[in-house]
């Protein structure tokens, strides 16, 4: 008999397996694949107090084993968010994790705001997206910004705030002891590498904003070492992601130390990513007799 | 319903310089499929890891297959063409918002080369009198299976290599072409320019736009437009609130 439960600052999840925020919208393109209750957490894709249009198009590019995107977090807003997308989540057995963004502190803290009372599990603030020019990753690659940025957030949070963290920096661990400084229920980590392509037939990048951010299973090893500095380095649960698209991936953030993982770039690989992610899993442990995630969790040195 | 299954190459044969045709056969994605819908289909080889959206040519229920006529233009679509008969190909769909094919007296059919195919299916589901105009850059395809479906088709081409000198929206001029409606897919500059001649003409014109895209289905909002708001624009997503558009809703880039 295993036990697949996993608790991240107070939340009980059915199992480690969340989806990583922006790949999976609010789930409603993937309930047609999936069993959404199958599901530890949705965290859904970047909320804005006020809708975003994000960067022009061609967003998106294929590299060797990932592919870039600069999307720029387009979404629709906080209040759209609160109307349509949480009913919708509701209907399913899973925790909502709502990941919040903003160009200012006031920003973040608008949707903080809005989010309060509403019946969602978590938060994860975004410092970390490299594709827009104010916020997002600027806040988050450096230390006494994040410290400040995660502080305010948690002063009107009331509901456990995870704060999401940018690979793209010298030492992962300082950003993550800020974070903790700051208040943070939990760390997740990565987000996406800052990359480039260019089409050398055109002369031009691929992307129309030159510059985006790597996904994909050729950027795990860079997550996999993050995840297991950083969980050494702090206290705090952290959530592992990073190119995971089977369940062997995710035992492996989990021996790093993580406490539950993140299916990304996977789910625009095959949408089935995350439930085959969850049962390849429960198999790795029954096959090695893991009766509780925690029993492998960090067991690297 | 959207779905995941394997469809088994029944011909994959060039029908020009780096134009494939081929002929799939899954009954399950073409028993719902429509005239301007596409297909994601993946590459499995561990290394080009997204798939590839491919226009649907035809559609036959009886048979449960699906024609595609594509272009190879990169890594993706190289490794479709050397795919071979009874080789099986990973496909999601049918995928997409194709053409709401109108119950009008004339109807117009507009393609620019590889744009073209999606709208062999889409003439075949119009009634009443129908026109084509398909443009290239240097000879035809899919010409003669245009001409059975009994319409008028016309073409140009950039060098004149074959029918009108010039581009379809100069024949469409020249030609003073009239209607009802209509249904366009090709490159976005045609598309701009007949949107205009479109609206100057007073018909009703649907574009099918393309958009480099991840997922497919409307996750990853990759494949953003530019749709009018107002004195403003939002991004659609080509994948899933189009890939056909009204020409009207657009806002073209300069």
């Amino acid at each position: 008999m295993i036990n697949t439960k996993v608790n991240i600052a107070g939340v009980e999840l059915k199992n480690p397996v969340m989806t990583a925020s922006g790949t999976f919208g609010s789930g409603r393109e993937y309930s047609e694949f999936i069993d959404i209750n199958k599901l530890g957490a949705v965290v859904v894709k970047g909320v804005a107090d006020k809708p975003w249009n994000g960067n022009p198009s061609p967003r998106i590019a294929e590299v060797y084993g990932g592919m870039l995107n600069s999307v720029g977090l387009q979404n629709p807003g906080v209040d759209y968010f609160i109307k349509e997308d949480i009913p919708f989540l509701r209907q399913f057995d899973t925790k909502i994790i709502v990941n919040i963004c903003g160009h200012t502190i006031e920003e973040y803290i608008n949707v903080i705001k809005a989010l309060n009372g509403k019946d969602i599990d978590m938060l994860e603030l975004n410092i970390s997206c490299p594709n827009v020019s104010e916020g997002g990753m600027a806040f988050g690659t450096d230390c006494s910004m994040v410290e400040r940025v995660v502080s305010e957030a948690k002063k009107y949070a009331d509901k456990p705030l995870i704060v999401k963290l940018s690979p793209n920096v010298t030492d992962i661990t300082a950003i993550a002891k800020a974070a903790e400084n700051g208040g943070a229920d939990a760390l997740s980590l990565i987000n996406t590498l800052t990359g480039m392509k260019i089409d050398i037939y055109r002369r031009k990048p691929v992307l129309a904003n030159k510059i985006g951010g790597m996904s994909g299973p050729a950027v795990k090893p860079i997550a996999v070492r993050m995840v297991y500095q950083v969980s050494k380095a702090v206290k705090l649960p952290v959530i592992g992601m990073g190119g995971i698209l089977n369940g062997e991936d995710a035992v492996e953030f989990i021996m790093a130390g993580a406490t539950a993982v993140s299916v990304g770039t996977a789910n625009f690989i095959n949408p089935f990513a995350t439930e085959q992610v969850i049962d390849g899993l429960e198999e790795y442990m029954k096959k090695y007799n893991v009766s509780e995630v925690s029993e492998i969790r960090g067991i690297i040195e | 319903m959207k779905k995941v299954t394997d469809a088994v190459i029944l011909k994959n044969v060039p029908i020009a310089d780096n134009i494939f045709d081929m002929l799939i056969k899954a009954p399950a994605v073409a028993e719902c499929a429509s005239a301007g819908q596409f297909i994601e289909i993946y590459l499995e080889n561990g290394v080009n890891l997204l798939p590839r959206p491919i226009s649907i040519c035809e559609i036959n229920r009886n048979t449960g297959t699906l024609r595609l006529v594509y272009q190879v233009i990169g890594k993706g679509t190289e490794i479709f063409s050397h795919k071979k008969k009874d080789d099986i190909l990973k496909i999601m769909g049918p995928l997409g918002n194709g053409y709401n094919i109108k119950a009008v007296n004339k109807s117009i059919f507009v393609g620019g080369g590889i744009g073209v195919p999606p709208l062999l299916e889409t003439v075949k589901n119009a009634k009443g009198e129908k026109v084509i105009i398909l443009g290239f850059r240097s000879g035809t395809i899919l010409k003669e299976d245009f001409e059975k479906t009994g319409a008028k088709v016309l073409i140009a081409t950039d060098d004149g290599s074959f029918g009108f000198k010039g581009n379809v929206v100069e024949l469409m001029k020249y030609e003073n072409i009239t209607g009802d409606v209509i249904y366009s897919c090709g490159p976005g500059v045609m598309l701009k320019s007949l949107s205009q001649y479109a609206e100057s003409k007073g018909i009703e014109c649907f574009v099918s736009m393309e958009e480099r895209m991840a997922c497919g289905i409307g996750a990853c909002v990759g494949c953003a437009v530019k749709i009018k708001d107002g004195n403003h624009f939002t991004h659609k997503k080509v994948c899933k609130d189009g890939p056909v558009f009204n020409s009207k809703e657009v806002l073209w880039n300069d």
